[in-house]
């Protein structure tokens, strides 16, 4: 069997995509393996949680002629890097959330299928937050509002998220 | 009690069946929340200076609250021997993680009966786990959300308006909640329809386990189910669709469990009375044996096939034919062979005098 890629060499990494309850086989060389990034695991722990957690991290295993993507940037809090996260599956302190934001937005679309929290907020400095998640229901309702023509009660409803967003401030 | 009646003590409240609904089939119901300090460096960061600092700010939380903690106990894990620790596992109220910790730093924080158990310096720097016998998600969540409250009066929780309450591991952030509900299936299991009912429980954000978690067996007939997605869902919503899929799989074991007997009640009988001969005659037992037979047990018990024997006491059992739980009735490291022996004998001897009662 040949390369799916470059169809020039033996496929020698076979695996399984499943992208959503999608199966699709695909055989590749080594090299075009390589290039793609498909997940090469060592053989020693190939499935530990934080090898895996890891790989979703964006961290390859073993892959030839894979670039290390990633800034230099540590968390100014713990001083891990995201190169640390990604070999260790595990994050440094909270601060790292800030710090490396926008690499691990994509990691936790990847996990939870969304990377916005909804649920309980702590009692303590949550008043914001709380305050804040009704601003925008307020908004959703205004909107909705405004498309029934129900403009009273659109306009009682500026008036209350106005007053909530003097609160914020 | 004292850290020695605990470790001794053969209750923990999840066992009690006479003390939850649906315990036929579910026998028991927990929630966990993962809280962090801020600030602080996660668990795995720790060393023997940051370590202690987060200890110590725990313990100033909880003697703040003395009064609502009367009944609990602080146990750190540099006082406690690995077997003693192991106990803890088998009783539920650690992770098996947790088990092979031993710094100074970790520990538990947990209540006489077993019901609240707060893990200190685990994966996160708290886990604080409610677990009650049979199908009571809710009460579970209203409990662990009042220690929750009542912790974070004086402790700073790591927390984000975006990504929620933040953890040490990407899997837990959000809401920080796992529920789990520990399920008897055998009239499913028997009838091979286990498979196709978790098959697609994935797509649903739930998965399932065996009886201690990540990565162990399901022996015996036990599975335990739990959400798999903390971010983007309200805690609320995480317990409804749990308790939505719970209430289904309860019924299909019911429906099966009564197409058994109606159908195939001498089978059923035979399997259930060898089961019952076996544990009550054999003098070695590894533990996987056990907890098939208890299992077949079990069911003859739900099916008034067999009397006289409690749930309450097999759920006792399972934990009791543990290997730390046999060394700790010796009070010495045994081999394999020793503790099926013993094993054996252990069960023999509870099932019969249950009987009796």
């Amino acid at each position: 069997m040949y390369c799916e890629e470059c169809k020039a060499k033996p496929a020698v990494v076979h695996f399984t995509q499943n992208i959503q309850g999608k199966k699709t086989e695909v055989h590749l060389c080594e090299d075009c393996a390589a290039k793609k990034g498909a997940i090469l695991f060592d053989l020693d722990n190939k499935f530990s949680l934080p090898n895996l957690l890891g790989s979703l991290l964006g961290y390859n295993y073993n892959v030839k002629g894979m670039q290390q993507t990633g800034s230099d940037i540590s968390c100014p809090n713990c001083n891990r890097s995201f190169n640390d996260i990604r070999h260790s599956g595990k994050i440094g302190c909270s601060e790292c959330y800030s710090a490396f934001e926008q690499e691990l937005e994509s990691t936790l679309r990847r996990i939870h299928g969304n990377s916005r929290h909804v649920g309980r907020i702590p009692l303590r400095g949550g008043e914001n937050v709380l305050l804040k998640r009704k601003v925008e229901e307020y908004k959703q309702k205004l909107q909705l509002a405004v498309v029934d023509e129900k403009y009273e009660k659109a306009a009682e409803l500026r008036d209350q998220i106005k007053k909530l967003e003097k609160d914020l401030d | 009690m004292s850290l020695t009646d605990l470790l001794n003590s053969n209750y923990v409240e999840w066992m009690n069946a006479d003390n939850g609904p649906e315990t036929d089939i579910v026998i028991s119901s927990r929630i966990r929340l993962a809280r962090n300090l801020s600030l602080m460096p996660f668990p795995h960061l720790l060393d023997d200076d940051s370590g202690p600092k987060v200890l110590s700010e725990i313990k100033e939380a909880w003697s703040k609250n003395i009064d609502k903690y009367a009944d609990f106990q602080l146990i750190t894990f540099d006082q406690l021997p690995s077997l003693d620790r192991e106990i803890l596992v088998e009783k539920h109220l650690i992770s098996p993680e947790h088990g092979k910790s031993d710094k100074n730093f970790q520990g538990l924080l947990v209540n006489n009966n077993g019901s609240i158990a707060i893990m200190i310096n685990e994966e996160d720097h708290l886990r604080l786990q409610c677990i009650l016998p049979g199908l009571q998600i809710e009460q579970c969540y209203a409990l662990a959300q009042k220690f929750d409250d009542q912790l974070e009066e004086y402790l700073d929780f790591a927390f984000d308006e975006r990504r929620g309450y933040l953890t040490s591991c990407p899997t837990n952030v959000g809401t920080g909640m796992r529920a789990s509900v520990m399920l008897h299936l055998p009239a499913l299991s028997i009838t091979g329809h286990t498979n196709h009912i978790f098959q697609n429980l994935g797509q649903l954000g739930m998965t399932v386990r065996g009886l201690y978690g990540e990565n162990s067996e399901m022996l015996g007939n036990f599975f335990q189910l739990s959400n798999q997605v903390t971010l983007g869902q309200a805690e609320e919503d995480i317990l409804n669709n749990l308790t939505i899929i719970v209430t289904q799989i309860i019924e299909q074991e019911r429906l099966m469990r009564s197409k058994l007997v109606g159908e195939t009640k001498l089978q059923l009988e035979d399997r259930v009375g060898r089961a019952y001969g076996i544990l009550t005659n054999a003098k070695i037992m590894t533990s996987s044996e056990a907890l098939k037979h208890l299992s077949d047990v079990r069911l003859g018990v739900d099916m008034k096939i067999l009397s006289n024997i409690k749930p309450f006491a097999l759920n006792q059992l399972v934990v009791a034919l543990k290997p730390a739980h046999l060394q700790k009735v010796t009070g010495q490291e045994m081999g394999a062979m020793d503790r099926d022996i013993l094993r054996a004998g252990v069960i023999k001897k509870k099932i019969v005098k249950n009987r009796e009662v």
